[in-house]
């Protein structure tokens, strides 16, 4: 614990480049995507999008986003909300905005 | 602390199994509304709200008529014009009124088309024929041109706005017949002058303060409602209110955070409509209405006083339900106590707010909660879905809410200091209006209340007595009564003949002496169960005689003739063991002077009387008839093992 505390600095520059870090961000995005979409059977990808997910309209996606906030406690800008095509963006961007541990 | 209100925290989480039950009752081919009704009775977030309007969806859509399996919960037509998106609240007004018992079916017409439908007689709004209108509108549906400073022309700006609110009303009325909802306008947070806004005629602020001041006079003077988004978002705080980026991304008009809250909000409108508010509140004592507890504390170590933080969150309880009282909601005593234990704060602690007189129905025993508020319904002649229970202890809570699903019981936090907040914020007692029927029914219950007073305006004792329905129900000491029956023996002091006190394993002795006549009696009236109110002791003395070697009575149903029922009781059982004479004692104390004359109203002869003011008397048996009162009597068999003689 002592070692990782005196390198928190670099640990955390390296975590976030990792996919460990975005394995844990899809683990804990699935369950969001399926309380909204009310479909526990939606499996995350990053190249999933609006038109391969039934029900994922702009009001939905509207829905979508403010529970991702919600469940990752981050607020995503205006313009963040426009760039985004698929999962793998979202993905992306929740990593952006999650202030570092 | 605003999570009270945008957490909706006055009701339970939502179970684990919530989607998975949900979906159950999807598909139920049975009537579920009690079942939906009972789901929707937790803190939703927008995503379960969601979801269970979904399940409603589709249970409508299965079920002919429409209704048929939502049954027996009622129905509401109600439309909502507006100039936001409303895609988010429709569904969550849906699954909100469920919470109240509500199938309400939701008229949404397209975005921002608020004129036309409202004036239009062949709209999609006026066709349907709705009950009722939200006029969901913010300041931004508004024309309001800023003039600072020219109060003329904020007049103007004012008035042009309230008069298009008007003609929306009137094309409404007119096409539809509809109630029209209107709503306060929450106020944006940003001033241009600063402080200056509040005063300054033609500032947003001034505007806003003016036109909702008319809005509810508008209101009243069309029998239309308000529901008053402003004092929401004012309570949550103007700067969460107004999500800004949400108005730019999706025209919300607030924001999707505070959708719960508004959502059960123009539910509770709603339930008021159609009668649907609770009428009573039901109090605990410990820990709900004072800090500690009365039992162990006593009266000097419960917590009630002002300067004390424990006390004064205690006592902020107390305030909220005499003032909810003042408007008409009668008020309920359910606690687990000895009865003469819990009356004692409201009778002796000068602190107390509430008084005996302002209770209604006061039910401190000992058997659950449960059972007492259905005496309370009863007593009331209220059903149960008009009971709100507020008790801090969560296991009382989770039984009501269990045995009586009906009965409304806010979850409270740990801290006291925020139980009347909670209380209040749960909004069970939503008006639409204060009618003198309101404040005449509190009147009323006043007079059940006071008993006392009803004896003066009651044609006479005679009558009071028979009007209070009492049943007195004789049983010998048995082991189920006898640590109250000891408990009695041994604090009793002004009505007591003899102040002899005696142990529990002398009152046993005493009940398993077949040559010993034991009586503990109880009574019940139309105000609830008394419980056991006197205790006799009779002891062989000389051949053929009984004396009465106790005889206690509780002064709470003085005046009565329970003594006059006892004595008879007393006689009856000398006949059948033929016994001649019985023999009374009176023993002074200094606290029991009330019963000097005791045995002379009731016929007995003195035969003496000694230097320390000790008193004999006689009555014979044969031929004595003391007045009967006008009461049932119970005998409960000797040998049963009853434990509560008073069904």
């Amino acid at each position: 614990m002592l070692t990782a505390q005196n390198h928190t600095h670099y640990a955390k520059a390296e975590l976030k480049a990792t996919t460990v870090d975005d394995a844990q961000i899809y683990a804990r995005l699935a369950p969001v995507f399926h309380d909204v979409f009310d479909d526990d059977t939606i499996e995350l990808t990053p190249t999933l999008a609006a038109k391969d997910v039934d029900g994922w309209d702009s009001l939905t996606h509207i829905r979508l986003m403010l529970s991702v906030e919600k469940a990752f406690k981050v607020k995503f800008s205006t313009s963040d909300l426009g760039s985004l095509r698929n999962v793998g963006d979202l993905v992306a961007l929740i990593r952006k905005r999650t202030p570092s541990p | 602390m605003k999570q009270i209100y945008s957490e909706l925290q006055w009701l339970p989480k939502a179970p684990a199994d919530f989607s998975p039950r949900l979906k159950v009752l999807a598909q139920s081919t049975q009537a579920c509304g009690l079942d939906l009704q009972r789901l929707a009775q937790h803190s939703l977030d927008l995503n379960q709200l969601t979801k269970l309007s979904k399940a409603v969806g589709t249970l409508r859509s299965r079920s002919t008529p429409a209704a048929a399996l939502m049954h027996p919960l009622v129905n509401f037509r109600l439309a909502i014009l507006s100039n936001s998106t409303t895609d988010l609240v429709v569904p969550a007004l849906t699954a909100s009124a469920l919470r109240y018992g509500v199938n309400l079916e939701m008229i949404q017409p397209a975005y921002d088309q608020v004129a036309q439908e409202a004036l239009n007689p062949d709209s999609e709004v006026n066709r349907s024929k709705p009950d009722a209108v939200l006029l969901a509108l913010d300041y931004r549906a508004l024309p309001l041109t800023l003039s600072p400073g020219d109060a003329p022309a904020s007049e103007a700006t004012c008035n042009a706005a309230l008069d298009y609110l008007r003609s929306l009303r009137d094309g409404i009325k007119a096409s539809s017949g509809a109630t029209c909802i209107f709503q306060t306008l929450a106020a944006p947070p940003e001033t241009l002058f600063g402080a200056l806004d509040r005063s300054l005629p033609g500032t947003l602020r001034y505007l806003i303060d003016t036109i909702n001041r008319q809005v509810s006079e508008l209101a009243r003077s069309g029998g239309d409602l308000v529901l008053d988004v402003a004092g929401l978002a004012e309570t949550v705080g103007l700067a969460d209110w107004h999500g800004t980026h949400q108005w730019n991304l999706a025209k919300f008009a607030f924001t999707e955070e505070y959708v719960p809250l508004y959502a059960d909000h123009v539910a509770r409108l709603v339930a008021a409509i159609r009668g649907k508010s609770r009428k009573v509140l039901i109090l605990d004592l410990d820990n709900t209405l004072w800090g500690g507890v009365i039992g162990d504390d006593g009266l000097e170590g419960i917590k009630l006083a002002q300067g004390d933080a424990t006390g004064e969150a205690h006592l902020h309880v107390q305030r909220l339900a005499l003032d909810l009282r003042r408007r008409g909601v009668p008020l309920a005593v359910s606690s687990k106590n000895d009865d003469d234990v819990a009356r004692r704060p409201f009778q002796q602690h000068p602190e107390m707010l509430l008084k005996l007189e302002h209770i209604a129905v006061f039910q401190a025993n000992w058997r659950d909660k449960a059972t007492n508020i259905q005496a309370i319904a009863e007593e009331l002649s209220l059903g149960l879905d008009a009971m709100v229970f507020l008790d801090d202890n969560p296991v009382e809570r989770g039984l009501v809410r269990e045995l009586l699903p009906q009965v409304a019981v806010p979850e409270l936090p740990e801290d006291a200091a925020f139980y009347a907040r909670t209380l209040a914020a749960a909004g069970y007692f939503e008006a639409i209006a204060l009618s003198g029927e309101d404040l005449k029914r509190a009147a009323q219950y006043q007079e059940n209340a006071k008993r006392a007073e009803l004896q003066k305006q009651v044609g006479g004792v005679e009558a009071y007595l028979v009007s209070l329905d009492m049943t007195i129900t004789f049983q010998p000491f048995d082991a189920p009564g006898r640590a109250r029956i000891a408990q009695l023996i041994n604090k009793s002091n002004q009505y007591n003949l003899t102040t002899r006190r005696y142990t529990e394993a002398e009152v046993r002795e005493a009940q398993a002496n077949p040559s010993v006549l034991t009586l503990q009696v109880r009574l019940e009236d139309r105000f609830g169960d008394n419980g056991m109110i006197s205790v006799v002791i009779c002891r062989p003395g000389a051949a053929h005689q009984w004396e009465i070697d106790t005889w206690l009575m509780s002064c709470r149903v003085l005046g009565r003739r329970v003594e006059n029922m006892v004595l008879r009781e007393i006689l009856r059982q000398a006949q059948a063991h033929d016994i001649e004479t019985l023999v009374g004692i009176y023993i002074p104390s200094d606290r029991n002077k009330m019963v000097a004359d005791h045995y002379q109203k009731l016929g007995f002869t003195k035969v003496s009387e000694d230097a320390a003011g000790v008193t004999q008397w006689h009555l014979a048996v044969a031929g004595a008839e003391p007045e009967a009162a006008p009461m049932k009597i119970v005998l409960n068999d000797p040998s049963g093992e009853r434990e509560d003689a008073v069904a």
